[in-house]
C-alpha cells in the first residue's frame, strides 16, 4: 500500500517536474521562434509567426510564476515519497525489491535510513531529493535585478530534475514490489495476473563494506557537491540563452560554485578516508575508475574557480567559463552514473544496463546543446582586454586552468584507453594506478609550484624581476628546509622536490599574511591579531583561498609521506612472537572470537605496540564476518600520530590451527597531515563561502571595495 | 609577437602532456589476455606485463602460510562477453570451465595474503608475467563470484 502510494507520488512529481520545464521555457516563445524562423521552409515559419503572437508580456509572466509555483511543489512531493521509502526501509518491508536489496532485520535503524542511498534506485531519488531542494532555495531568492534569468534557470533545473525523477520513476524504481507468478518471483511495478504477493523473510542487507560512518556520509557529500554544481550550470545557460553574457551570473553563482566545492571535496577525502579504514590495502585512493569519475568534476570545478577570478576582474576568459561549467555540469552527470551503476566491470555491462545508453544520450544532447548556445553567442563572450606578460596574474591563472585540464585529459585517457587501444589495434590494454602517478605527478608538482608563485604576481603585468623580488625570501628558506631533509631524513628525489614546493607554497602564503597583517598594524594601529582577523574579515575570498592553499600543502605532505615512504611487512606470529617495522616492535599476545550484536562473528587480535623498549599501548585489528550477505571485512588497528600511521591488518587465523595468526603491517609516514589538511580546507572554505550579513548592503559596498582592491593591486 | 609567446607556450604544455601520457602508457600498459591465448604465445610473451583472467579450480589451491605462498589453476574462460553470454552468463561459463578437462589450464604462483574471495569457480583476474619456469608469477590477485552479486530476486519459497 505505501509503496504503491510511493509510486503514485513519484508519477506525479515527474509530471510536475516536467510541466514546470516546459512552462518555464514556453514564457519565452520569441527564443524558438527566433530558432524556427532559422530554418526556411513555409511550415517552420508559420510556426513562428504564431510563436510570435504568443509572446506577451502578461503572459511570459503568468507563464514563469506558473512554472516557479510548479517548480516549488516538487520539492514536497519529493519529500513525501522519500519519507515513504524510509518508512518502507525502516520497518523491514522486505516485499519491496529495493528495501530487500538494502537493509535486514539485524541492521540497526539509523544504517536502515541512510540504505535510502545505499542502491541505485534510492540514490537516484536522493539524487532529485537534493536537486529539487537546491533548485527551489535558488527560486526563492530576491530575483527583482535578475527577472530574465530565473525562466531560464527553473528550465535547466527541471529539465535536470525531470531526467532524473524519470529514471527514477520508470527504470530504477525503489518501489517495485515482489509477485510471485507461475514462472517464479520476479519484481514488478503492478500486480501481474494470478500472482501472489511474495514477502522474503529477510533482506539481503547493506553491503558490511559500506557500514562506516565514512561511507554513511560520503555519498551525501558527494552528491551535495554534484547537485550544486548544477546551479552555476543553470545560471550559465540562462546568461547564454537570454544574451546577458556580462559577469551577473559568475557573482550570482560563485558562493554555489564554492559551496559545491566544499562538498565534493569534502567527498572525495571522506571517500579516500573510508577506504584506508575499511578496504584493508593500507592506502586511501586506487585511481579505480569510480574514483576518478568523482575526481574530473572536481577538476573542471576546481579550475573554474580560479578561471572566473579572471573574468570578474579583467573580463578575459569568458568562453572559457562557460566551457568550464558546462563540462563540469556533464561530468558530474557522468560522476552520479558511474559511481552508483557498478557497471565498471566491462564495457559490454555498460551498454546492457538498462540507463547507461539514457544517460550517455543525456549527456550527449545537453553538452551538444551547450555548446552550440555559447558558439551562437561566441561574439558577445569576447574578452575585454588582452593578455600582455606570460607572468601576470591573469597569465599564471591561465596555466593553472591548463595544468587542471591536463590532469583530466590524463584521467579520461586512462579511463578509456582499453576501449580505444580495443578498437584500433585488437588488443585489450589497461593501465593502472602507476600510469596516473607517473603521468599526473609532474603536473601536481607544476600545480604546486603555480601556486605558490601566482599570489605574488600582478594583475596586468609581471616580470621575473619583481617576481623574484617577492619570492626570494621564501624560496631561500624553503631550499634551507630541503637541504636540512636532503641531510637528515631522505635521499628521494622527488620527495625532495616535493617537500621544496611544499614549503615554498606554505612560506609564500605566510609571508602574504604576514604582510598583509603588518601594513595594517602600522595603518590601523592595530595589534597583530585583530590585523590578522580584520585582514582575513576585509577579503574572505582571497584570504579564504590562501588557507586553502595552506590546507592542500599539508595534504601534499601526507600524500608524498604514504606514497613514496609507506613500508611494509606481513608474515605468521605465534602467541607472544614479535615482530619489527619502521621503529616499532609488535607483539601478538590474544587472539578471541565472538559472535557481535548485529549478526556478525568477530575475530580480534590484541598486538602490544612497543618503540625502543618502551610500551605504547595495544592495537585491535579484527575480521568481522558477516552472516546475512556472507562477506568479512578487515578492519585494520591503526595508531596515528603526526609522524606515522601504524596500520595492522589480521589477514588470517585458522582456531584448529596451531600455526598462529597471519598479520600484514603498514607503516603510512606522514599520511595524517592529509586528514589534518582536510580540517583546514574545511574552514578555508567556510571563510571564502560564509554569506555575507546584509546583501543589500553589501552589494554596494562590494563595488566600491572591488575598486579599491584593483587599485591596490 | 604577444600572441605568439603565448601559443607557444601553450605548445611547450601540450606536447609536455602528450609526452608525460605516451611515457606513462607504454611504461605501465598491461595486456589482457586469455589462457588460451596465453598458452598459444608461450615464450613470446615471457616477463612482459600481462593481465590474465580464468576460473579457479577449487581442489588446486594450496596455501603454506609461513612463506605466504599461494598457488592454484586456473582455467581457460572466453574474454569475450558475446561467448560469455553463449555459455549462459559469467557464472555458468566458470562452471563450464572448471568441469571441462580439455580446458587450457595455468598454474598462478602468488607470494602474499590469501584472499576471502578465492574459491572454487570464482573469476581470478592476475596481473603479473609468466615465468621461464611456465608459472604466472602474479603481483596482484582480484577475484569475483558472480552469483553472490547477483541476487536481486530472493530464493523461491516452496512451489
Amino acid at each position: 500500500m505505501v509503496a504503491h502510494f510511493g509510486f503514485g507520488i513519484l508519477l506525479i512529481s515527474f509530471f510536475v517536474t516536467l510541466y514546470s520545464a516546459i512552462a518555464a521555457a514556453f514564457s519565452n516563445p520569441k527564443v524558438f521562434a527566433r530558432l524556427f524562423r532559422s530554418i526556411p521552409t513555409s511550415r517552420t515559419q508559420r510556426w513562428a509567426n504564431t510563436l510570435e503572437k504568443l509572446d506577451t508580456p502578461q503572459r511570459a509572466a503568468s507563464m514563469v510564476e506558473s512554472a516557479r509555483r510548479a517548480m516549488l511543489l516538487t520539492f514536497p512531493l519529493i519529500t513525501l515519497s522519500s519519507v515513504l521509502l524510509i518508512y518502507l526501509l525502516v520497518n523491514d518491508h522486505y516485499e519491496v525489491q529495493f528495501v530487500y536489496e538494502v537493509t535486514s532485520r539485524t541492521m540497526p535503524t539509523y544504517l536502515k535510513v541512510t540504505a535510502w542511498w545505499g542502491g541505485q534506485a534510492g540514490s537516484l531519488l536522493f539524487w532529485s531529493w537534493l536537486m529539487s531542494a537546491f533548485a527551489s532555495l535558488v527560486t526563492l531568492r530576491r530575483w527583482d535585478r535578475d527577472r530574465e534569468f530565473l525562466p531560464w534557470v527553473i528550465f535547466v533545473s527541471c529539465f535536470t530534475l525531470a531526467f532524473f525523477v524519470g529514471m527514477t520513476t520508470f527504470y530504477e524504481n525503489p518501489f517495485k514490489m515482489f509477485y510471485q507468478t507461475s514462472t517464479g518471483v520476479e519484481a514488478y511495478f503492478f500486480q501481474p495476473p494470478n500472482s501472489v504477493l511474495f514477502t522474503p523473510q529477510d533482506g539481503n542487507g547493506l553491503n558490511p563494506l559500506l557500514r562506516h560512518p565514512g561511507m554513511v556520509i560520503h555519498p551525501p557529500m558527494l552528491y551535495l557537491g554534484f547537485v550544486s554544481f548544477v546551479i552555476p550550470f543553470a545560471f550559465a545557460i540562462a546568461a547564454l540563452v537570454t544574451g546577458r553574457t556580462d559577469d551577473r551570473w559568475i557573482r550570482l553563482t560563485r558562493r554555489w560554485a564554492l559551496w559545491a566545492w566544499l562538498f565534493l571535496t569534502l567527498g572525495l577525502v571522506l571517500g579516500g578516508r573510508w577506504a584506508y579504514d575499511v578496504l584493508g590495502w593500507g592506502g586511501y585512493w586506487g585511481w579505480d575508475p569510480v574514483e576518478i569519475a568523482a575526481f574530473m568534476p572536481w577538476l573542471t570545478g576546481t579550475a573554474f574557480l580560479h578561471s572566473v577570478m579572471i573574468q570578474e576582474k579583467r573580463g578575459m576568459l569568458k568562453h572559457w567559463n562557460m566551457l568550464l561549467v558546462i563540462l563540469t555540469y556533464d561530468l558530474v552527470i557522468f560522476g552520479t552514473f558511474l559511481t552508483r551503476s557498478g557497471v565498471l566491470s566491462s564495457v559490454h555491462a555498460f551498454a546492457q544496463s538498462a540507463i547507461g545508453p539514457l544517460f550517455f544520450t543525456y549527456i550527449a544532447i545537453t553538452f551538444i546543446a551547450s555548446v552550440a548556445l555559447v558558439i551562437y553567442r561566441w561574439g558577445s563572450l569576447k574578452a575585454e582586454t588582452e593578455m600582455h606578460s606570460l607572468l601576470s596574474r591573469e597569465a599564471l591563472f591561465l596555466f593553472n586552468n591548463l595544468l587542471f585540464m591536463s590532469i583530466l585529459v590524463v584521467c579520461f585517457w586512462g579511463v578509456i584507453y582499453p576501449l580505444t587501444s580495443e578498437l584500433f589495434t585488437g588488443a585489450k590494454v589497461t593501465v593502472g594506478p602507476a600510469f596516473y602517478e607517473r603521468a599526473n605527478g609532474p603536473l601536481f608538482a607544476a600545480l604546486l609550484f603555480l601556486m605558490g608563485i601566482a599570489p605574488l604576481s600582478a594583475w596586468g603585468h609581471s616580470t621575473l624581476k619583481t617576481l623574484g623580488r617577492a619570492a626570494w625570501k621564501p624560496a631561500v628558506v624553503a631550499v634551507l628546509i630541503t637541504a636540512a631533509l636532503y641531510s637528515f631524513y631522505t635521499r628521494n628525489v622527488s620527495a625532495l622536490v616535493g617537500f621544496f614546493l611544499v614549503a615554498f607554497v606554505v612560506l609564500i602564503t605566510l609571508y602574504e599574511y604576514w604582510r598583509g597583517a603588518r601594513a595594517r598594524q602600522k595603518s590601523q594601529n592595530e595589534n597583530l591579531f585583530t590585523a590578522l582577523w580584520n585582514l582575513t574579515g576585509r577579503d574572505r575570498r582571497r584570504y579564504g583561498g590562501y588557507i586553502v592553499h595552506l590546507s592542500i600543502a599539508l595534504m601534499a605532505i601526507g600524500i608524498l609521506g604514504i606514497e613514496l615512504f609507506q613500508i611494509e611487512t606481513q608474515g605468521t606470529l605465534e602467541l607472544n612472537q614479535k615482530v619489527s617495522l619502521g621503529g616499532y616492535d609488535m607483539e601478538y599476545r590474544d587472539i578471541a572470537r565472538f559472535t557481535g550484536p548485529d549478526g556478525r562473528e568477530v575475530t580480534r587480535a590484541v598486538i602490544g605496540i612497543y618503540q625502543n623498549g618502551q610500551y605504547l599501548g595495544d592495537l585491535y585489528p579484527r575480521i568481522d564476518y558477516y552472516f546475512d550477505s556472507q562477506q568479512s571485512m578487515t578492519i585494520p588497528g591503526q595508531r596515528a600520530t603526526m609522524k606515522d600511521d601504524l596500520y595492522i591488518l589480521l589477514v588470517n587465523w585458522e582456531p584448529a590451527s596451531a600455526t598462529g595468526a597471519t598479520f600484514k603491517i603498514y607503516v603510512n609516514p606522514l599520511v595524517n597531515w592529509l586528514w589534518m589538511g582536510s580540517l583546514l580546507f574545511l574552514t578555508g572554505i567556510i571563510i571564502a563561502a560564509w554569506p555575507d550579513k546584509d546583501p543589500v548592503h553589501v552589494a554596494v559596498r562590494t563595488n566600491k571595495q572591488i575598486r579599491e582592491a584593483s587599485a591596490a593591486d | 609577437m604577444k600572441l605568439n609567446k603565448f601559443v607557444i607556450g601553450g605548445l611547450l604544455i601540450l606536447g609536455a602532456v602528450v609526452f608525460l601520457i605516451a611515457n606513462a602508457t607504454t611504461g605501465s600498459a598491461q595486456y589482457f589476455m586469455t589462457v588460451d591465448e596465453l598458452m598459444a604465445k608461450g615464450p613470446e610473451v615471457v616477463d612482459k606485463n600481462l593481465r590474465v583472467s580464468g576460473a579457479v579450480i577449487g581442489d588446486t589451491i594450496q596455501y603454506d602460510p609461513q612463506t605466504l605462498t599461494l598457488t592454484f589453476e586456473v582455467a581457460h574462460v572466453p574474454a569475450d562477453q558475446a561467448e560469455l553470454e553463449d555459455e549462459g552468463g559469467l557464472a555458468e561459463a566458470l562452471h563450464e570451465a572448471v568441469i571441462d578437462p580439455s580446458r587450457a589450464r595455468m598454474t598462478v604462483v602468488y607470494v602474499g595474503v590469501k584472499p576471502d574471495l578465492l574459491r572454487h569457480e570464482a573469476q581470478a583476474i592476475v596481473t603479473g608475467s609468466l615465468g621461464t619456469d611456465g608459472y604466472f608469477h602474479a603481483e596482484e590477485l582480484l577475484l569475483k563470484c558472480p552469483t553472490r552479486y547477483e541476487e536481486a530476486v530472493p530464493e523461491q519459497a516452496g512451489s
